[in-house]
């Protein structure tokens, strides 16, 4: 049977086909809905958000030592955070097939850089392979765990934004079931301590000449032939971007396993051509190691190492042929930044601290928006958890003094993922900050997924919910306050109280987001004539708040969810709810 | 021949709910089909781009400057934003809603001033009063299968197919409002 599929629900498809037992990932945009497919479709695989990254490949790495083929799902920066057992997984290999999913994001739609995880690959000296469409997701998942358990290897497979979200035919095929396998105590093999590990290290070396040589032979690389002399040299979705703009004006060398390269077919490609490009999003990866084997390529002279490809660009450097002609515009136009939904529990709390001008240290979520105009009030974004850790290097520089302007802000998922350390290194250093978690209730950013503080699983089976006012305490924060960020003067106050102390606090900034189920906001809110034109309740940067042309302010009732955090703001009392 | 339909218009609008009614449309009549979608941050109410591309066989999932056949518009600015997209002779269905953008609400920018006038210029122009036919339906967040209903028309699949679609794609509760807001789009 024949089914439109996301990439990422083809992934996870694969998984099932595979016979995978367990799945444990960390969302982050674009690998999300790999698991979140998992959850909702194959009720025959364990599945999970674990709090992090690190974690996730961890439970996946514990599942395939015990025999279960595993899977552990991420974005590109999340890698980074799995890092650690990464490459020493490359020493130890597996017992049943293991892999990591990991969604590179050419063009940042969501991220904040645009890493190349394929240098994992080589750093770790573990296979990757990259699908070009849906039916390739879903086939190359299952391939990578035949390879994974031959090879004795975790396999990467790497996707990016445009394979990840794009959605193409699938043939869907029944599961093979795989029963687990055996698990033997084996310390040469799962110790790695020095002297296992300088074994392990020439297994590596071994394994690395074999996958080389298999990579000249596997049909996972293709070679397109229509008998020109442009050969073409590519992989994942710059194959398809190639195909459609040259389609049988040039020759494809298409990689499907793109670490290690194929040193053989590459030469003997090239030495069939005249000109030979390299087509690949972000880093020469492919190109350097075609130079580095004395074949001549043009790579990024002619093309950019900023963003994504498209045919037109591809048309433009092979062929010399212009963009199709269309209409342009006229004159300039306004842009449109992603905001903070009408009713976003953030808006009060971003509100009241550029109300307060205080440094904000922030982080990685939905109110990574706090940064953008009106409010513009965050100072930092870094990485998942770095608002709390880079506030206290900030105090730590700048004194007593500066720390009471200081306030971090960090999700209650993001907390859990990578905040909890750096509020012990406060607490343990004798820091003072204020980190204020906001707790909507659940991951927002990525698309509501559940997470250790909301009490339930990936399945919404209900669980024991971390406490964040315990967890505080128990670190040894004595203060610690919960507060509503939509009740601006209770919360104003407690800020203020909060980064006058000489202890570490934490604000717990508590109200769900707005586009849970279970938030019901009714009607909207309407400005009456006792509007005094003073317009501070724009200060909100709420989308449905704007000017009226007139000197007043009006509210779009078709953005507006009636959540009132504006009536609470206007001095005057000229808001009202209406139904 | 591929077909390129672009579906453009504000995070939280429902476009991604329109394109999958529309590949799975298609699908059923045989082609092979390639959406693109927008998930993440760019969802959180700004401009929000989906492609679908059918044909015998399709590639490349992203429609360049100059290559869209039809672009299906939920907001003014957005249409006009998408503009350079359409193929000459292509045609532009948009709902003729406004939603201010950021830096207009802050005051740094203006909204253009008539639009549709200006893109009706360049190409076929078909202007929907989207919102109205949605509340009609029965809920204003029905705008985006309004105008798939509009754009339906346009295509030679039949009716029957669109609403076989409609019927497996949208949540049973909002199935009614969503037929009758297809039909009030696909006879406007």
């Amino acid at each position: 049977m024949k089914k439109l599929l996301l990439g990422n629900a083809a992934v996870a498809r694969g998984a099932y086909e595979a016979g995978v037992r367990v799945v444990s990932s960390y969302p982050g945009t674009p690998s999300t809905e790999i698991t979140e497919e998992v959850a909702k479709n194959y009720p025959e695989i364990y599945c999970e958000w674990a709090p992090n990254e690190k974690v996730a490949g961890e439970v996946a790495i514990g599942a395939a030592i015990g025999g279960a083929r595993a899977m552990s799902c991420m974005k590109h920066v999340g890698l980074n955070v799995m890092a650690d057992p990464v490459f020493t997984m490359s020493y130890i290999g597996t017992n049943a097939g293991l892999v990591f999913c990991v969604a590179d994001d050419p063009g940042m739609h969501s991220s904040q850089n645009e890493q190349d995880s394929r240098h994992y690959a080589e750093a770790a000296k573990i296979m990757m392979l990259e699908p070009s469409d849906s039916e390739e997701c879903k086939e190359f998942t299952k391939k990578a765990f035949e390879l994974s358990e031959e090879y004795d290897t975790p396999v990467f497979l790497r996707l990016s934004t445009r394979i990840s979200h794009s959605q193409s035919m699938v043939e869907l095929k029944d599961r093979e079931e795989k029963e687990l396998l055996p698990y033997e105590k084996n310390i040469g093999k799962y110790v790695m301590m020095p002297g296992n590990a300088k074994k392990q290290h020439v297994v590596v070396e071994e394994r690395q000449r074999k996958l080389s040589e298999y990579a000249n032979t596997t049909e996972l690389n293709k070679v397109e032939e229509n008998g020109s002399k442009i050969g073409i040299i590519t992989a994942g979705i710059s194959y398809m971007y190639a195909r459609e703009a040259l389609g049988d004006k040039a020759d494809y060398l298409k990689l499907g396993m793109v670490y290690p390269l194929p040193e053989k077919l590459i030469k003997d490609f090239a030495a069939k051509h005249d000109k030979v490009y390299v087509i690949e999003e972000l880093d020469p990866f492919i190109e350097n190691f075609c130079k580095s084997a004395g074949v001549e390529v043009i790579g990024k002279g002619e093309f950019t190492l900023l963003g994504e490809y498209t045919p037109t660009m591809i048309k433009k450097v092979v062929l010399g042929e212009g963009a199709p002609e269309c209409s342009a515009i006229p004159e300039q136009i306004p842009v449109r930044p992603p905001v903070m939904c009408a009713g976003c529990p953030h808006r009060g709390t971003f509100y009241v601290l550029k109300k307060l001008g205080l440094v904000v240290s922030g982080d990685i979520g939905c109110y990574t928006l706090g940064a953008v105009a009106p409010l513009a009030s965050v100072d930092t974004t870094i990485c998942m958890g770095a608002s709390v850790s880079a506030a206290h290097g900030m105090a730590k520089a700048r004194g007593a003094e500066f720390n009471k302007k200081l306030v971090s802000v960090i999700g209650d998922s993001t907390f859990m993922h990578s905040g909890i350390t750096g509020l012990v290194d406060i607490v343990y250093n004798k820091g003072a900050n204020t980190v204020i978690i906001l707790d909507n209730s659940i991951t927002g950013m990525t698309g509501h997924q559940d997470n250790p503080t909301t009490g339930y699983t990936i399945r919404k089976e209900e669980t024991k919910q971390v406490n964040l006012i315990t967890l505080c305490k128990s670190i040894g924060v004595e203060r610690v306050v919960v507060a509503d960020p939509f009740d601006l003067q209770n919360f104003e106050a407690v800020v203020k109280a909060e980064v006058e102390a000489d202890e570490p606090s934490v604000i717990i900034a508590q109200r769900p987001c707005a586009l849970l189920k279970t938030v019901n906001y009714t009607g909207h809110c309407k400005i009456t004539d006792k509007c005094k034109k003073c317009k501070v309740c724009m200060r909100l940067g709420c989308p449905a708040i704007s000017e009226d042309g007139n000197g007043g302010v009006r509210i779009d009732t078709t953005q507006c969810n009636g959540c009132g955090l504006c009536i609470n703001v206007c001095p005057f009392g000229a808001i009202e709810k209406e139904d | 021949m591929t077909k390129s339909i672009m579906i453009v218009g504000v995070g939280g609008q429902g476009t991604l709910l329109a394109s999958r009614i529309l590949g799975n449309t298609v699908i059923n009549e045989g082609y092979d089909v390639k959406v693109s979608e927008v998930h993440g941050m760019s969802q959180r109410g700004g401009s929000v781009v989906t492609y679908v591309k059918f044909g015998e066989k399709v590639y490349s999932p992203i429609i360049d400057m100059g290559e869209a056949d039809i672009i299906l518009a939920f907001e003014q600015l957005e249409a006009y934003r998408a503009l350079p997209y359409l193929k000459k002779g292509g045609k532009m269905i948009a709902n003729n809603q406004k939603i201010n953008p950021m830096p207009v609400i802050t005051g740094v920018a203006e909204y253009p001033e008539n639009i549709f006038e200006k893109i009706s210029k360049e190409a076929e122009l078909i202007e929907v009063d989207a919102l109205s036919l949605a509340e009609e339906a029965g809920n204003f967040k029905a705008v985006n299968v309004v105008l798939i209903g509009v754009m339906a028309k346009s295509t030679d699949i039949p009716y029957e197919k669109w609403v076989e679609t409609i019927k497996t794609t949208v949540p049973p509760k909002f199935l009614d409002v969503n037929l009758k807001a297809f039909d009030l789009g696909y006879n406007t």
